[in-house]
């Protein structure tokens, strides 16, 4: 008889489960990469870097670094000839001929303590003839600035990436739709701008870090904080001209990733050190101070915008011009220029568009995937244009932009067609929630307040065949290990992966365990833990194990009650039967399968489902016009609103509200997709008040927590509110979408438009420091 | 390099460890007792991960020479919970969802105990002086006060 109460199990998806992890993480008992031990053996490697933006190495002299007691290798650009990078094979994993970047690595040193390590790069002789960089994108675009990659045109790159020889453009992507020329004189108003955005730093609070030994075979094991293990496999075994099967990455806990930890960026440099002290792991931990200008960074980005709409407030037309600081190298970068390309509309439907988005190489620190992915950048600028057209026209910003928004079937920059979308919902439900249109007195006679909006759309930038995999594997207690190669950086993926799992295969949230640390060679493949994509895509694989872990199940028990598998199901871990109403708890059968009767066998046998998810329906762009079938996956869309008060005294700028309102298809767990909100809100905050790695010469000022400053308890709004909407994602796991990235992108417009309701102020780009904003009401005679 | 035989008290046990002049308490708990919850984020006394309690008082482990520490308590994140028990403010912070990748989730904890002890009651204006030197930048810090708060009822 099936007990009723099975039957009234919820299901874990939709629930707010506790994350998986957290009990290890509140106990320190969580291991990151830098808490393996290794014991006498292990050696510790730093490295020498430029100290010139832009030069040619003339002299490499190691000998006396490889003399000093304690060293166990020195090595340069000439042991390691191989190319490296994800979209555009444009580095060597230690510099050979050039530097092009202060921090560019020239040799490495293991050593047996840190400190010889140190003492060892002092010995290191280089001299360099110094060049002229480039430091700015616009004129590292124009004819006169000095070739930085003189080999662009030989360098391996992705179909869909297009490299300038002869040029410091690294990407030109391209958008030719409708007729932008004859659209302005039908415009009623047309505005122009030009915005900054400077370079920002990730500033996850765990450095990067890296393990690697090689073994006598020649096979390599890196452990690192990753959000990439599978990458980095393919990558920097490509790079050292080995076969990826003998490259193996063991990743750990991610103390903060945000796109930082994506890619290749430090790790191949322990690899190739190691590879030099074959059966010694070889450990490199970044300063705090390398992980603010040798890491990835935030690119900066120059941004030209020209928009139009009639008098009724219809967007006509726009025309972009991004010219992107990419930096030294730009094998990752290239791609959110393209990003930005294909998005450059915003989230509107605009019939004349024309956009040119340039990587331009520049002599910079690095740049590459953030949190984002060139949509915070992009956006900031967008958002504020639309404001300052509404403004000319004499319109509401929120009926303007409900006019205007993207809509499910409204026709996409791209020319294909926009998929069930919520962003009406979210606008709505973002003005309720900040009282748009009413006007709330200062809280101080020295205080202004204002409210400002914006909107935002962002797909996943991926290799358009980017895939999942995972398996599920059944235990003799019918509780279940799941196999994922995404990685939680402190999203929560392996909570949400756990609860898909769970609801799929039919056993209790608490039943499922995460097979971790991820391992190359234990762990299913998965592209990168990046884009937002593993609720979506890791959770359509991990659906199909699970399914396929069932389908074996369910047969096994049909076979022995005699019964079709149509009739059962499996709930909370029982098997049980709608016809004969009989049952089975999953840990009678899973291992040892079930006796045939009157001992004449068994049948089943240890159950392990295997499932994959790879998007197949991504088509190119055309190369002239970017219009294509279909650029991307899909959009997730939102909005948010703040509320502040600017203080005369001392222009310091109070977020009293932020509010965000966001698409994600279906929550599977509502209350970490509102973490995810809050937290990516005061990330944006942060990028928005306070952030900018200040360059100057190409060395970074500021490489420090003291003069970086990023958002703490102090800064944190009092009051913040995040709101889910759901209209679902047709190939998504239960209706899903991905959320982690999205919720910075709007809010640099939303905190400058508010800015400017307040005291009627533009910034050309962010950050709004405190300084900034009481310069600025001097000059327009706000404040004496 | 001098060596420095001390004595103390680390999560209530007594310990005895040979240390060099040179070595942080930080270096000290994470490598001579493999106590790796207290976390290196900046080597520099700028980001809080590494926090631990010296005789109740939360400080930025990386910043002091374990020699200094003869005859000191510590306790470190490995010391909030006992017997299986968790602290309340463990348990208030996977309650309130306050973790997210948890580097800096133990000094967090950490500086939170040692606000709690001092003041059972905290205002949130107290809540947010006690934890301006832990940076955080997953959570936005919204979930983290919110746990201090619920620690501070039970």
């Amino acid at each position: 008889m099936v007990n009723p109460d099975r039957l009234r199990a919820p299901s874990p998806v939709g629930e707010n489960k506790p994350r998986i992890d957290g009990r290890e993480k509140v106990t320190g008992a969580a291991i990151f990469a830098d808490d393996l031990q290794f014991g006498n053996a292990l050696l510790y490697a730093r490295i020498k870097r430029s100290p010139h933006p832009h030069a040619l190495i003339k002299r490499l002299d190691i000998s006396k670094a490889r003399a000093l007691p304690g060293v166990k290798a020195v090595v340069t650009g000439e042991d390691f000839l191989g190319y490296i990078g994800l979209y555009l094979q444009d580095r060597y994993i230690f510099c050979r001929d050039r530097v092009r970047y202060v921090g560019d690595p020239v040799a490495g040193v293991a050593a047996t303590s840190e400190e010889i390590a140190h003492q060892a790069l002092d010995l290191i002789e280089v001299e360099y003839e110094v060049l002229e960089p480039v430091l700015e994108p616009e004129y590292g675009a124009s004819a006169q600035a000095p070739l930085l990659h003189p080999d662009l045109g030989k360098y391996g790159v992705a179909n869909f990436i297009f490299p300038e020889a002869g040029t410091n453009l690294s990407n030109h992507f391209k958008i030719r739709k409708g007729d932008v020329d004859g659209t302005w004189e039908k415009c009623a108003a047309v505005i122009e701008r030009r915005y900054w955005i400077p370079h920002i730093q990730h500033v996850p609070i765990e450095p990067h870090v890296a393990i690697a030994k090689m073994d006598e075979a020649g096979e390599i094991t890196l452990w690192a904080s990753s959000q990439s293990p599978f990458a980095q496999r393919s990558l920097i075994a490509q790079a050292m001209g080995i076969s990826p099967s003998k490259m193996r990455v063991i990743a750990p806990f991610v103390g903060g990733g945000f796109g930082g930890k994506a890619g290749v960026s430090m790790e191949a440099l322990a690899v190739a050190i190691a590879s030099k002290v074959k059966g010694r792991p070889v450990k490199l931990l970044l300063t705090r101070e390398e992980e603010f200008y040798t890491a990835f960074v935030r690119q900066g980005l120059v941004a030209y915008f020209k928009m139009g709409c009639d008098e009724k407030g219809r967007l006509l037309a726009m025309e972009n011009k991004f010219y992107w600081d990419g930096g030294a190298y730009t094998e990752y970068g290239v791609n959110i220029t393209r990003a930005a390309g294909y998005s450059s509309s915003g989230p509107y439907e605009v019939p004349n568009i024309k956009t040119d988005s340039y990587c331009v190489y520049t002599n910079h620190p690095v740049g590459g995937p953030m949190r984002g992915f060139g949509m915070p950048e992009m956006h900031a600028g967008l958002e504020q244009c639309i404001d300052e057209l509404v403004q000319q026209i004499g319109m509401d910003g929120v009926e303007f932009r409900k006019i205007n928004c993207l809509k499910t079937g409204s026709t996409l920059v791209t020319g294909s067609k926009m998929h069930p979308t919520g962003l009406l919902e979210c606008i709505e439900k973002t003005a309720k929630a900040i009282g748009w249109g009413k006007k709330a007195p200062a809280s101080a006679p020295n205080k202004r307040r204002g409210k400002g909006l914006a909107l935002m759309w962002k797909a996943p930038a991926m290799p358009p065949n980017a895939g999942s995999s995972a398996w599920v594997e059944l235990v003799e207690d019918g509780t279940l290990n799941l196999g994922v190669g995404g990685q939680d950086i402190g999203q929560g993926a392996f909570t949400v992966a756990a609860q898909m799992a769970a609801a799929a295969l039919g056993v209790p949230y608490e039943s499922v365990r995460i097979a971790t640390p991820v391992d190359t060679r234990y762990s299913p493949y998965e592209w990168q833990t990046v884009a937002s994509r593993l609720t979506w895509s890791m959770g359509n694989a991990i659906v199909n194990a699970a399914q396929d872990a069932r389908r074996q199940i369910l047969s096994t028990v049909a076979e022995a009650w005699e019964e079709s598998p149509e009739d059962l199901d499996i709930v909370n871990g029982v098997v049980i039967s709608f016809k004969s109403e009989k049952e089975i708890p999953l840990k009678n059968l899973v291992i040892y399968g079930l006796p045939k009767p009157d001992g004449q066998g068994w049948r089943g046998g240890p159950v392990v489902g295997r499932g994959n998810f790879m998007p197949t329906y991504v088509t190119g762009l055309d190369t002239e016009t970017g219009q294509g079938e279909r650029a991307v996956v899909h959009y997730t869309t939102g909005a948010q609103a703040v509320e502040l008060e600017v203080d005369l005294e001392t222009g310091r700028i109070e977020i009293l509200k932020g509010v965000s309102a966001f698409d994600v298809g279906k929550a599977i767990n509502p209350d970490l997709v509102k973490a995810q909100m809050e937290g990516g809100f005061v990330q944006g905050m942060s990028s928005a008040l306070f952030e900018n790695l200040q360059l100057q010469d190409g060395v970074v000022q500021n490489p420090s927590f003291v003069d970086y400053r990023i958002a703490t308890t102090t800064d944190a709004p009092k009051d913040l509110q995040s709101f889910i909407v759901e209209v679902a994602q047709d190939d998504g796991p239960w209706g899903a979408r991905g959320i982690g990235e999205h919720c910075m992108v709007p809010t640099i417009p939303a905190i400058a438009n508010a800015i400017y309701d307040a005291i009627g102020i533009r910034f050309e780009g962010p950050p709004f420091t405190a300084e900034k904003v009481y310069l600025a009401m001097l000059d327009a005679g706000i404040v004496e | 390099m001098a060596f420095h035989k001390i004595y103390l008290t680390v999560n209530g046990k007594d310990e005895q460890v040979v240390v060099p002049s040179n070595m942080t308490l930080m270096c000290m708990v994470r490598e001579s007792l493999a106590l790796t919850g207290t976390k290196n984020g900046c080597s520099a006394g700028e980001c809080g991960a590494c926090t631990v309690l010296i005789n109740g008082e939360p400080v930025n482990s990386c910043m002091v020479l374990a020699a200094e520490c003869d005859g000191a308590e510590i306790v470190t994140v490995e010391g909030l919970a006992s017997d299986q028990q968790l602290d309340p403010i463990q348990e208030a912070m996977i309650e309130a969802g306050a973790v997210q990748c948890g580097f800096c989730t133990p000094g967090v904890l950490i500086s939170s105990r040692a606000l709690l002890d001092r003041n059972p009651n905290p205002s949130e204006d107290e809540i947010r002086e006690a934890l301006v030197g832990n940076l955080c930048r997953c959570t936005g810090y919204v979930r983290i006060m919110d746990s201090v708060k619920a620690a501070a009822r039970r």
